[in-house]
C-alpha cells in the first residue's frame, strides 16, 4: 500500500521538479544577458483571440438574445414597444391545435419546409456518399483526387443567385428539356411542372448543397484505412456489405456533420424557395423576410425563435440517432 | 470486365452526369449570355454577339448595377482582409490554449449553422433598436446600417468560421519541431510566426483569403435584412431575376461568376505554385 502511494506520489513531484529545473536556467540566462523577456502579444490568448470574441457577440450572439428578448415584444403599424406577452408566439400558433386536423399556416408550412428537408437531405447523403467513394476509393492518384475534389466545389465559391438563375432557359415553358422532349415527339404539349415548382426547388437545392455533404464525407473517407477494406473483402463481404456496415459507419462523423449542414440550410432557406418556387411556395424563412418587410418584428422574432428552436431539436435528435446506433 | 473494373466504370458514369448537372446550366447560362441582338431568354441562339454585353455596360433596369458591383467588390475585399486579420491570431490562441475555448469554437460553429434568415433578422433588429437609442441623444441621426456595418459584420459571421476551422484544421498538422528549432536558435516570437509559422501555413492564408471574397461576393441570406437602402451585387441581382427579361441578366450572370472564377484560379494557381516551390526546396 505504501509502496503504491509512493509510486504514484512521487512522479508528479520529479516532474515538478524537471519543469523547474528546465525554466530556471533559461530565466538565469536571460537574467545573466539582461534580457529581460517581455511577456508578447503572441502569449496573450485573450488579445489574440479578441476580436473574433468581440465579431461573436456583437454579430451572432447579441442579435440572438435580442431576437429572443424582441420576441416578447408588442408591436403598433409603426414602431415596437418593449412588453413581456406572449402573444406574437400566441399568433405564430394561431389556433394550431384547436383546428386539427386541419393543418394551420404554421404547421402547413413546416411540414412543406421538412418535406423538402427529408428529400433533399436523402438524395444528397446517397449521392455525397457516392461521389466520396468514387473519389476516395476508386481514383488512385492523389493528383487526379485533388482534380476532381476541386471539380466539385469550385461551384461552391460562385453565386447562388446565378446557379438557380441558369435553371430558368433550361427548365421554362419554352426551355431546352420541353424543346428536346418536344422534338423527340415524348409530349405534346410543355410540361409546366418544370419550373415554378417543387420539383423545381428540390432540383435547385441538390444542385446547391450535395457539395455540403459530399466534402464532410470525403474528409472522413480519407482517414479509413485502406487494409480494413481489404480485411472485409477477404472475409468474403461483398462490396455493398462493405459500404454499408465498415464504411458508412466509419464515416459517421462525416455524414453527420454534412447532413446538420444540409438540413439546417434547407430549414432556414428563403432564397432558394423564392426564385425556384416562383414565390407561390410557403417557407418559414419567407415567412419571417415577409414580415420583416411589414416591420413587424416582434413576431418575425417570434417566428425566427421557433425555426431556431425546430433547427436545435432536429440537430439534437440527429447526433442522438447516431449516437444510439454506435451503443447498439 | 472484372468486378472492380465495372464498379469503377458505373461510379465514373455517375460522376461524369453529377458534373454535368454541376456545370451544364452554368454554360447555358454563359452561352445565352453572348445571344444575338434579337435573341430572347431561351435557346436556340440567334446568332452571337457581345451586344448584351454593351447593353450591360449602360446599365440595366432602374437600378445602378454598377455601382452596386464596386460597392461588392470593396466589400468582399474588406471581408477577405478581416478574415484573415481576425481569424489567424484566434487560431494562435487555440494553440496557446485559455478558459473559454470550447465554448468559442462552439459559438463559431453555431454561427456557421444557424439559419441566415436568423442572423440577418437578428442584426436588423439590433442596429433598429440601436438607431433608436441614439436617436433620443443625437438628432437628425438617420441610420447606422449600411455596408461596412451591418452587412460586413452580417458578412464575418459566415466567413470567420471557415476561416477559423482551415487554420485550426492545418495547426493540427502542423509539426511544431520547426518552431522549436527556430527558438532554440534564438529567435523572438515575432519572427518564429513571421518567418516559420506563416510561410508553412500560407496555403492555408491564401485559401481564407479566397472563401473570405468568395462568401462575401455571393452572399445573400444573411445581407437581405442587415443592409440598409444601398445594395449589395447579388441582393441587386436577385431583384434583376424577377424584373428584367433580356440576356443581359445573364451577360451580368456571366461577368459575376467570371470575377469569381478569375480570385479561385489565382488563389488555386497561388498554392499550387507555393506546393511546386516547397517541394523543390526541400529536395
Amino acid at each position: 500500500m505504501t509502496t503504491t502511494e509512493q509510486a504514484t506520489g512521487t512522479p508528479p513531484i520529479a516532474e515538478g521538479r524537471a519543469h523547474t529545473a528546465l525554466v530556471t536556467p533559461q530565466s538565469d540566462a536571460a537574467a545573466l544577458h539582461g534580457v529581460k523577456r517581455r511577456v508578447s502579444l503572441l502569449d496573450r490568448p485573450y488579445a489574440l483571440a479578441g476580436p473574433l470574441i468581440l465579431v461573436m457577440a456583437i454579430f451572432f450572439v447579441g442579435p440572438l438574445i435580442l431576437t429572443i428578448i424582441v420576441s416578447f415584444w408588442e408591436y403598433t403599424q409603426y414602431s415596437i414597444e418593449p412588453a413581456m406577452v406572449v402573444t406574437n408566439y400566441v399568433d405564430v400558433f394561431d389556433r394550431c391545435i384547436a383546428r386539427l386536423p386541419t393543418l394551420c399556416v404554421t404547421f402547413a408550412t413546416y411540414l412543406s419546409t421538412l418535406k423538402f428537408c427529408f428529400i433533399v437531405w436523402a438524395i444528397t447523403l446517397i449521392l455525397g456518399f457516392t461521389l466520396a467513394w468514387f473519389i476516395v476509393f476508386e481514383v488512385k492518384k492523389t493528383s487526379t483526387q485533388i482534380a476532381l475534389f476541386l471539380l466539385c466545389t469550385i461551384p461552391f465559391w460562385t453565386s447562388n443567385v446565378i446557379r438557380m438563375m441558369a435553371w430558368i432557359p433550361l427548365l421554362g415553358r419554352n426551355g431546352l428539356v420541353n424543346q428536346t422532349l418536344m422534338s423527340m415527339g415524348l409530349i405534346s404539349e410543355p410540361q409546366e411542372w418544370l419550373l415554378y415548382s417543387d420539383f423545381a426547388v428540390i432540383l435547385a437545392f441538390i444542385h446547391l448543397y450535395t457539395m455540403f455533404m459530399m466534402v464532410p464525407i470525403v474528409n472522413s473517407m480519407m482517414r479509413i484505412d485502406r487494409e480494413i477494406l481489404e480485411a472485409a473483402r477477404d472475409a468474403g463481404a461483398s462490396i455493398w456489405t462493405i459500404a454499408m456496415s465498415v464504411v458508412a459507419p466509419l464515416c459517421r462523423p462525416g455524414i453527420v456533420i454534412g447532413s446538420i449542414f444540409v438540413i439546417t440550410i434547407v430549414m432556414g432557406d428563403y432564397i432558394t424557395v423564392g426564385v425556384m418556387g416562383g414565390q407561390q411556395i410557403a417557407s418559414v424563412g419567407k415567412t419571417i423576410q415577409v414580415q420583416m418587410q411589414y416591420l413587424q418584428f416582434p413576431i418575425a422574432a417570434a417566428n425566427a425563435v421557433v425555426l431556431l428552436g425546430a433547427v436545435l431539436m432536429i440537430i439534437f435528435a440527429m447526433t442522438k440517432l447516431v449516437d444510439v446506433r454506435r451503443e447498439l | 470486365m472484372n468486378e472492380r473494373g465495372r464498379r469503377f466504370y458505373i461510379l465514373a458514369g455517375i460522376f461524369t452526369l453529377f458534373v454535368l448537372f454541376l456545370y451544364g446550366p452554368m454554360f447555358a447560362i454563359f452561352a445565352l449570355s453572348f445571344q444575338g441582338p434579337e435573341g430572347g431568354l431561351t435557346f436556340p441562339m440567334r446568332g452571337f454577339s457581345t451586344h448584351w454585353f454593351a447593353e450591360l455596360w449602360k446599365g440595366v433596369g432602374v437600378v445602378d448595377i454598377w455601382a452596386a458591383f464596386y460597392r461588392s467588390l470593396r466589400l468582399g475585399a474588406v471581408v477577405a482582409g478581416l478574415t484573415l486579420a481576425i481569424s489567424l491570431p484566434a487560431a494562435l490562441a487555440y494553440r496557446l490554449g485559455f478558459r473559454g475555448a470550447t465554448l468559442l469554437f462552439y459559438t463559431v460553429i453555431a454561427s456557421l449553422i444557424v439559419p441566415s434568415i436568423v442572423v440577418s433578422l437578428g442584426i436588423g433588429l439590433e442596429f433598429r433598436l440601436f438607431d433608436d437609442w441614439v436617436k433620443e441623444f443625437v438628432t437628425g441621426h438617420q441610420t447606422s446600417t449600411g455596408l461596412f456595418t451591418s452587412a460586413l459584420g452580417a458578412h464575418l459571421t459566415w466567413t470567420l468560421p471557415f476561416g477559423l476551422l482551415i487554420l485550426l484544421a492545418a495547426f493540427n498538422r502542423f509539426d511544431r519541431r520547426y518552431e522549436e528549432a527556430a527558438r532554440d536558435l534564438g529567435a523572438s516570437p515575432w519572427q518564429t510566426l513571421w518567418l516559420v509559422i506563416l510561410p508553412i501555413i500560407a496555403p492555408s492564408l491564401i485559401g481564407i483569403a479566397l472563401f473570405g471574397f468568395t462568401l462575401s461576393w455571393d452572399e445573400l441570406a444573411r445581407t437581405s435584412q442587415a443592409i440598409g437602402g444601398r445594395n449589395t451585387l447579388p441582393l441587386e441581382l436577385r431583384g434583376l431575376t424577377q424584373t428584367v427579361t433580356t440576356p443581359a441578366v445573364y451577360a451580368l450572370g456571366t461577368m459575376v461568376t467570371g470575377v469569381s472564377l478569375a480570385v479561385i484560379g489565382v488563389s488555386l494557381l497561388a498554392i499550387t505554385v507555393m506546393g511546386r516551390a516547397r517541394a523543390r526546396r526541400s529536395r
